[in-house]
């Protein structure tokens, strides 16, 4: 696969003009402002190969959406060297955007007052789509995303979910190789969420588009995602794959084993494992993923077992500390 | 021009024309709004004023009628648009699209003034009713000068406060800055009086700004009282390309600038 995103040395700053509280600190910002620089992105460096998807994790504020802002040309660098599909991305070539969409939960691009089909084929004329072949493609894309006579209502009329998938089919009816998805299941059901996902997955793998992306939703990037990249503070703290990040932050597993007597759960938790529950006749024991088979085997032969249950710490709560920086 | 462009625009142009309908009784009634040339014209009619620059009373009311339809075909509002756009976020798909966004206002107000042309006419109809000695039918040639005089005042107008809402990427309140245009606007542009009824001294340097260009010219030309069409046309021209430019730099230095804020 081709590199189609190359990042070096990227940094972004911003200028704010911060006030005190009360009259006092309004007035005083009425006669001279206080500006200050916020460094939202540190002189990052990465690569995108063409057809991956890539999720970015972070907290609020971490600087996420700055770079796909960047990377789609919105936003101007304030030092670094950005290559998007050979383009440099602010200078807004025809070309270049041609190649791109960008789509944000709760924002929406569509024409509040009219159907669908009507911001679709402004769209269609705006990227220079004949007619004829927009209809097709908005057949095949409403058939993909399972969405047909709603297209001929007003989009005010529309629920969230409708008209999330219709903000898709307009942002994908110039067939984007490159596509900028932030926080794309925000405020959606899970069964909106579940077929956006899936939509996506099977977009990707049809077109062979890249895909980059950020989401507080972690099934969206657990889902999607082979890789992912955490920022913190406009740092990029882990670059790589997905599950070694999970057994990075995860080397244990919980072991549920419910006994048929009192005396093998306390026989149980003598082992030397770290007990993490214990009742009358269950007892959860941590263990090292490495060692878990053996473990099994130890207790399978010692001891007279009704159940036993290998649970993975839940993902969110992982990928969550992500999120409040504890890597 | 390629045939592509002229693609994008003609959508463009049914798109919005069919948004504005959506919102034509608002649009009723800002046509409704636009009537101070007809008081104007009862203030300067009912003192008597137009003696006091040889014009009289039929060639006034023309003249305001001229006013009225310019200022209907003139009107821009771009600056406010393109203030909310940028502060809530729907700048942002416009940006990254293969047409520059200016286009997009650009149609929004030519739908607009389609959509108002019924209306205005209707209004024109009731005022000659009531003032059946001031009806005229002008001139071929006349009118299609006016049309052009109107939509190069169109032109000057929206390129103008283009400039003003390319401040959005510089400070939030760009429209405040457009409140300092509306004075000069309002007062030099011919929409209250006839240039010709300025003080000397005011003569003397007004037709120097683009202002009597976007009132004046246009509703003289109209109503008949044969302004210089050539050097009119060329003060338009001249304007269009200076804000025209100024924009494209202000255009380009302030999307460097964009925070892309809502987003």
């Amino acid at each position: 696969m081709d590199k189609i995103i190359d990042v070096n040395n990227l940094s972004k700053s911003f200028e704010v003009s911060s006030k005190e509280p009360g009259i006092k600190g309004t007035i005083k910002h009425f006669f001279k402002r206080k500006i200050k620089k916020i460094n939202v992105i540190n002189d990052i460096n990465f690569e995108i190969r063409e057809g991956e998807i890539v999720g970015f994790l972070g907290a609020n504020g971490a600087g996420k959406t700055t770079i796909l802002k960047i990377l789609c040309g919105l936003l101007y660098p304030s030092k670094g060297y950005i290559s998007v599909s050979g383009y440099r991305p602010f200078e807004r070539k025809q070309d270049f955007l041609k190649n791109i969409t960008l789509i944000m939960g709760q924002k929406q691009q569509l024409i509040w007052d009219l159907p669908p089909m009507d911001s679709f084929y402004l769209n269609a004329a705006i990227y220079g789509i004949e007619k004829n072949k927009a209809q097709k493609r908005i057949d095949e894309l409403s058939e993909m995303l399972e969405i047909k006579e709603e297209l001929y209502l007003p989009v005010r009329k529309l629920s969230l979910g409708q008209r999330m998938k219709a903000e898709l089919l307009a942002a994908l009816i110039h067939k984007p190789k490159i596509l900028f998805l932030d926080e794309p299941t925000l405020g959606l059901d899970i069964n909106a969420q579940t077929n956006l996902r899936r939509f996506l997955k099977v977009y990707n793998k049809e077109t062979g588009a890249t895909i980059l992306l950020t989401s507080h939703y972690m099934k969206d990037i657990t889902y999607l995602c082979k890789r992912v990249i955490c920022i913190h503070n406009g740092y990029i703290q882990y670059d790589g794959k997905l599950n070694r990040l999970l057994t990075q932050l995860t080397p244990n597993k919980d072991l549920s084993i419910i006994c048929k007597t009192i005396k093998d759960v306390r026989s149980l938790s003598k082992l030397g494992y770290k007990v993490k529950n214990k009742t009358s006749n269950e007892i959860t024991l941590t263990i090292n993923k490495n060692e878990i088979t053996k473990v099994l085997k130890e207790i399978v032969n010692k001891f007279d077992i009704e159940d036993i249950h290998i649970n993975e710490p839940p993902i969110d709560e992982t990928v969550g500390k992500i999120l409040i920086n504890k890597i | 021009m390629s045939k592509s462009f002229l693609y994008k625009i003609n959508t463009l142009l049914k798109i919005q024309y069919s948004n504005m309908l959506e919102y034509r009784v608002e649009i009723a009634l800002w046509a409704i709004s636009g009537i101070i040339p007809f008081f104007m014209l009862n203030i300067w009619t009912n003192n008597g004023l137009n003696e006091s620059i040889n014009l009289s009373k039929i060639m006034l009311s023309r003249y305001f009628i001229s006013a009225f339809f310019v200022r209907q075909f003139s009107v821009v509002w771009v600056v406010f648009t393109f203030e909310e756009d940028a502060l809530l976020g729907k700048l942002s798909p416009y940006l990254i699209q293969p047409l520059h966004p200016f286009f997009r206002y650009f149609a929004q107000h030519i739908a607009e003034q389609l959509t108002r042309l019924p209306f205005a006419l209707l209004i024109a109809l009731i005022f000659f009713i009531l003032n059946p000695e001031s009806f005229w039918i002008p001139a071929v040639k006349t009118t299609i000068f006016a049309g052009l005089a109107t939509f190069l005042s169109f032109l000057i107008q929206f390129l103008m406060q283009s400039v003003i809402a390319t401040f959005c990427f510089w400070t939030e309140k760009a429209s405040s800055i457009e409140k300092l245009l509306f004075i000069p606007t309002l007062f030099l542009s011919g929409l209250l009086a006839p240039v010709s009824s300025f003080p000397e001294f005011v003569k003397s340097w007004v037709y120097f700004t683009p202002f009597p260009y976007l009132i004046n010219f246009p509703a003289n030309l109209l109503s008949g009282n044969d302004p210089n069409i050539i050097s009119g046309i060329c003060m338009q021209l001249i304007w269009v390309i200076i804000f025209f430019c100024i924009f494209a730099k202000t255009w380009k230095s302030g999307t460097k600038k964009f925070t892309a804020m809502g987003l």
